[in-house]
């Protein structure tokens, strides 16, 4: 491998492992809180992809209004599936919660199907990001340079609001114990919305960003991705935004670097995540970053 | 002045409070003694909204609270360090006095109650930006106490601030009480130590088996033989 393809295949694989990052992020977000998988996670993730399609094919909007448009109304909707399925389940066993997550997958899954129907669909994507661009002799996939620094911003912000904000503070108080966060005066179920929308927002432009990649869309388009960011996000340990996206570029890296350096094996690149996933898991029960988990008195 | 009319908290079918009236007069420190199991803490849980099996009447200052929810009750100015600390042990002491002001967004009040606060705890200062679940035991009850001080409440409730600690963390927490009574905060104290807490109490109740079998004023309680048979060690 010449040092052109190396350079191409670590951005490859930064692209694959942010795309998982992001979604990862909220799947352990809302594990943190609430102690539930939230399996719509990754049909939160198709729709922020179908909302671009629809802005530009329907409403003819500008691409990147469309972009941002898409992230908020996805960042809505996990609102309303939080609110709708889980709030009312909040008392109830977490397995109820689970079941609902179950159950509003499939509902947001045959939504799509008979709405969008079936049929793959051809996403527009603009012509700057598939023209490679020549940096130091090294041709380079601008795609693959807008997706991790568009992933990289979309992170920091998120640290800033988990880490520097009131709202933040008041996840990070949830996270761990939510009877003593309403004493306090933490109004928990909107701050439970606010990290369900923003949880929602990251996959949404996960979604929309892997449309760019792999450019087809069908309704089924978010299982895959979304059960490899959920490994992803156990094997970082889940609960930890950190853990999140090391787990999803870990992922990422070795889906690439697989299929790089032993073509032969390409066929096995999922086997590789699930081997390494069985293996951390083996020697650390609760993932890379994970805490183990207390016992609420 | 908080009034409490015919209580009663139930979890499933065990019913913990039985119809328990009592009075918190505002600017006093009124104390609930009994034996472990009696409904000292449902009776805090419920004013402060997290029981919500509750029936009777909560009235603060004439306002109907029976039905408010926690962050209504915490906005109306009444405020429960709970039972066991519950501090936040990954977040700073820092942060976990803020999340005590969650409720309030006046910027300067709230830095001046920091400042309060770190001058009665002066440990607390000294370790603002350590963990909380890296505090001594004492450390974190002045924790605690200070996160409820931060609210800026009319009423705090206080259950078992003493339990686990030396006798002079003890009485340097019956100490803090009086200052923060001085300050004009009224307190509603659960204590298992109840010598300690009838002497700063104006008002205790004896709360048994879910039920109010005594009450009077801190000193009469001390003298009375029944009190200092079952909880004053003869
Ligand atoms: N979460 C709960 N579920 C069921 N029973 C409880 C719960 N909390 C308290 N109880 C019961 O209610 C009664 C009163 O408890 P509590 O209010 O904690 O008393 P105290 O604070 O005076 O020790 C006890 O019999 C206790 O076992
Ligand atoms: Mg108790």
């Amino acid at each position: 491998m010449n040092l052109a393809t190396f350079i191409q295949n670590i951005l490859n694989s930064l692209t694959l492992g942010s795309l998982y990052a992001l979604v990862a992020i909220g799947y352990t977000m809302v594990y943190g809180i609430l102690r539930l998988i939230n399996f719509a996670h990754s049909e939160i993730f198709m729709l922020g992809a179908y909302f671009v399609f629809w802005g530009i094919t329907l409403v003819h909007l500008p691409w990147p209004v469309a972009m941002v448009l898409a992230i908020l109304v996805t960042a809505s909707l996990g609102v309303l599936v939080d609110q709708v399925a889980y709030r009312p389940l909040r008392d109830a066993p977490r397995i109820s919660a689970l079941i609902s997550s179950i159950g509003v997958s499939f509902f947001l899954q045959n939504v799509a199907i008979v709405f969008f129907q079936a049929i793959p669909r051809e996403v527009y994507r603009p012509q700057w990001l598939e023209d490679p661009i020549l940096f130091h002799g090294v041709r380079v996939l601008p795609l693959t340079l807008f997706v991790p620094l568009l992933s990289l911003v979309l992170m920091l912000l998120l640290i800033y609001i988990v880490y520097r904000t009131k709202t933040g503070l008041g996840m990070r108080a949830i996270s761990k114990d939510i009877e003593t966060s309403y004493l306090m005066g933490v109004p928990v179920n909107r701050v439970i919305a606010i990290t369900f929308g923003i949880g929602s927002a990251l996959a949404a432009a996960s979604g929309i960003m892997w449309a760019l990649r792999y450019p087809q869309l069908q309704p089924i388009m978010g299982t895959i991705p979304g059960f490899k960011a959920f490994i992803a996000a156990v094997f970082g340990g889940i609960g930890s935004i950190q853990g999140a996206v090391i787990g999803g570029l870990t992922l990422g890296f070795i889906e690439i670097m697989t299929v790089a350096f032993f073509p032969d094996l390409a066929g096995y690149r999922d086997a590789f995540a699930f081997v390494l996933l069985i293996l951390v898991l083996m020697v650390k029960p609760t993932g890379l970053l994970g805490e183990r988990p207390e016992d609420k008195v | 002045m908080l009034e409490i009319r015919d209580l009663h908290v139930a979890y499933g079918g065990i019913q913990a409070v039985k119809g328990i009236s009592i009075d918190v007069p505002t600017g006093r420190i009124v104390t609930l003694i009994g034996a472990n199991g009696a409904g000292k803490t449902s009776t805090l849980r419920a004013i402060s909204g997290l029981c919500k099996n509750r029936k009777g009447s909560i009235s603060w200052n004439g306002k109907d609270l029976t039905g408010s929810d926690p962050v209504a009750i915490v906005k109306a100015g009444i405020v429960m360090s709970p039972e066991g600390r519950r501090i936040f042990p990954h977040l700073t002491v820092l942060e976990n006095l803020q999340l005590g002001a969650y409720s309030r967004s006046d910027k300067d009040g709230i830095a001046s109650d920091m400042t309060w606060v770190f001058d009665l705890f002066p440990r607390l200062s000294e370790r603002r930006a350590q963990k909380g679940g890296t505090l001594s035991g004492g450390e974190q009850q002045m924790l605690a106490v200070g996160r409820a001080l931060m609210s800026k409440p009319a009423l705090v409730m206080l259950d078992e601030p003493s339990l686990g600690l030396a006798p002079l963390l003890v009485r340097e927490v019956f100490d803090i009480i009086r200052e923060i009574n001085d300050k004009g905060m009224t307190v509603l104290l659960v204590e298992q130590n109840a010598h300690a807490a009838l002497k700063i109490a104006h008002k205790a109740y004896v709360l048994e088996t879910g039920r109010v079998t005594l009450s009077g004023t801190g000193e009469e309680l001390i003298a009375d033989e029944r009190v200092r048979a079952a909880y004053l060690g003869g």
